[in-house]
């Protein structure tokens, strides 16, 4: 629980790093974060071996690749225009790749892309999970439906999580997501469940049971993860009402976590994940710009 | 030695490439023998390698991302897209995908995928079924684009192409399939000297004359080589009239290089195409060739094509639609004009 709870709040001290750094003039182009929505990052890629398993996320992926990697260095410097970043810059905060992590930025294309890789790791045989992170906005995109079809014709070992955090962007999934997200998937054929909680511990168990029949059966697996989000899409783009986002503060997986710990370990975790970000920026700040034309 | 046809060629590449590597697939629709996909390339395959051949659902959108992360994780996946006018589905994971994996992941990963697709009309198929695209996919950087025709080595382009490490969309074109795959002898094919490029992909030019003077070179790829070659020899027997003609197999990256040789020894260009006119691959051709052979040039290039619009189902309308010899031939003849005034 402890390491659950470190993972989170990496993840989450991070992110307002970013957001704070946004609002200071310091970074440029866009970023989004998975604020109110790290108990699914953390729950479900506790399962998986970096070395062998394989994730491919998409734009709001901070949380995906900070729990698959550890790696806030390469991801800070990555979002700071860096060549210490994870991809010397060139990607951005959206566009990621180091080892078997991948994300990309228009959604729903992700999905023909973990398809296609957990085609390629049934053919190796090496016993590979793959896990693709969708949003409850992506469930409007065709592509999705496509891959949910041949990963279950094909039996891809295929774990595809929704992270429904009932807005597209500022849409409300009432206008964009008609019937049951789960049923999707059950019409394919494809085993599903559905939480309803951003208690890590909760995610975690049932994570662990997706990621288990995938191994098991080789099958195709679909877990909605019905969440909150309780930052904006991007940044400062947030229509919702106060009150609404002052509600969804109860489910914020820091303190449905922090409530079961020691309040001793709780500020020992905080300040040791404040120091890692601290000096994770700073070491972003000292490296050099990627590209050279602005340092003319 | 008997010429085999085009498809054949083909076909054989594909087995050697499925007895070669192990990390090879076919992907498509309809692929499974006895029918061997629409126009039967991958014949005989799904029989001797039932677990490398995926027949798919038809799914193009997403065909293209699968084939992306199989190349992504190290097999070389060949995706067979039945009609290149199919490519519009999938262009977000060509333009976003594919096109990007290897750049924007600061060159991490690789992505030899290929893409082989027939493009082309002249066989009645309309509107949707007949285009040849091939312009869409020249604004695509990061990717290779081969286009093979009936007087190159089509087993050894997509042998090439099999084992690019970059992705390579493999443009075949359909009156090719059933053609004989000629070849030159002794440096001589239709009583034309032929020079053939070094390299994986490369063009070969055609002279009547020797590689003497002449009046025009026209370039031309796919299943507008052998209308270009028919043009040339009308020219040299009803005008005395000599041209070159360049045959390119590669238009991305598109290399120029046997075009500017010949410029200079012609002094005009004129680009043939099956595509529509508008931004297409001889509006491409013309800004590189004059920026580098301005001098060699007697005038403007002109650019034969498709029309801007359909390509009609009837064969009397789609003739109108498509460019011919006599296009080409008219083309050469007011580059001609302008020489004797």
């Amino acid at each position: 629980m402890l390491d659950f709870y470190r993972q989170m709040c990496l993840i989450r001290r991070f992110e307002e790093t970013l957001l704070e750094m946004f609002s200071e003039g310091l970074l440029v182009g866009t970023t989004h974060t998975c604020i109110g929505q790290e108990a699914n990052a953390v729950g479900v890629l506790s399962h998986v071996d970096a070395d062998l398993d394989v994730v491919v996320s998409n734009h709001r992926c901070h949380g995906h690749y900070i729990a698959f990697t550890g790696d806030v260095s390469g991801l800070i410097a990555e979002v700071m225009g860096r060549v210490t970043g994870t991809c010397g810059g060139r990607g951005g905060s959206q566009h990621l790749c180091r080892g078997n992590f991948y994300t990309n930025g228009v959604q729903g294309s992700i999905a023909p892309l973990a398809t296609g890789i957990a085609l390629a790791e049934r053919e190796r045989g090496a016993g590979a999970l793959t896990t693709v992170f969708l949003g409850d906005g992506t469930l409007g995109q065709g592509a999705v439906y496509e891959c949910l079809n041949m990963a279950s014709l094909w039996s891809l070992p295929l774990l595809i999580v929704v992270e429904n955090n009932r807005y597209a962007q500022t849409t409300p999934s009432e206008l964009a997501v008609s019937g049951s997200v789960a049923a999707r998937a059950e019409a394919f054929g494809i085993e599903t469940a559905e939480l309803d909680t951003t208690d890590v511990v909760q995610v975690h168990a049932a994570a662990g049971a997706a990621a288990s029949s995938v191994r098991r059966s080789g099958r195709p697996y679909f877990l909605v993860l019905n969440t909150h989000r309780m930052a904006p899409h991007s940044k400062g783009d947030d229509t919702r009402h106060p009150d609404e986002l002052e509600a969804l503060r109860e489910h914020d997986p820091l303190r449905v976590l922090g409530a079961r710990l020691e309040r001793s370990d709780r500020a020992r975790i905080e300040r040791e994940c404040r120091e890692e970000i601290a000096a994770a920026r700073e070491a972003g700040e000292e490296a050099p710009a990627a590209g050279a034309a602005l340092a003319r | 030695m008997r010429q085999r046809r085009c498809v054949d060629e083909l076909n054989a590449a594909l087995h050697d490439a499925f007895e070669r590597r192990s990390d090879v697939y076919l992907i498509g629709e309809d692929l499974l023998d006895p029918y061997g996909g629409a126009f039967k390339v991958g014949a005989g395959l799904s029989s001797r390698w039932p677990e490398r051949v995926i027949t798919t659902p038809i799914s193009e959108a997403s065909l293209f991302g699968v084939a992306a992360g199989m190349a992504l994780r190290g097999y070389r996946p060949i995706l067979e897209i039945m009609f290149g006018d199919f490519i519009a589905l999938g262009f977000d994971q060509i333009v976003n995908g594919i096109s990007k994996f290897r750049e924007m992941y600061n060159d991490q990963v690789q992505v030899p995928l290929v893409v082989r697709t027939p493009m082309g009309g002249r066989r009645g198929y309309g509107p949707t079924h007949s285009q040849s695209l091939e312009k869409f996919l020249l604004g695509v950087p990061n990717v290779s684009m081969v286009a093979p025709s009936e007087v190159h080595d089509v087993r050894a382009l997509l042998t090439n192409a099999i084992e690019d490490d970059e992705p390579v969309f493999f443009i075949e074109n359909k009156v090719m399939y059933g053609r004989p795959n000629r070849r030159p002898v002794d440096g001589l094919l239709d009583g034309m000297r032929c020079v053939e490029e070094s390299g994986p992909y490369p063009a070969l030019t055609f002279s009547g004359n020797d590689f003497a003077e002449s009046s025009a070179t026209i370039v031309a790829y796919g299943g507008m080589v052998p209308i270009a070659l028919d043009a040339a020899v009308q020219l040299i027997l009803e005008h005395e009239v000599f041209c070159e003609v360049v045959a390119l197999s590669r238009l991305l990256p598109l290399g120029i290089d046997a075009i500017v040789e010949s410029v200079a020894r012609s002094g005009a260009l004129v680009t043939a195409e099956e595509g529509s006119l508008t931004a297409g691959v001889g509006a491409e051709l013309t800004a590189r060739v004059q920026e580098r052979a301005w001098g060699d040039l007697r005038g403007p290039a002109r650019r034969v094509a498709a029309a801007d619009g359909i390509i009609p189902a009837a064969p009397g309308l789609e003739a109108e639609a498509l460019p011919g010899v006599m296009d080409i031939v008219d083309a050469v003849l007011v580059r001609q004009a302008v020489r004797a005034s």
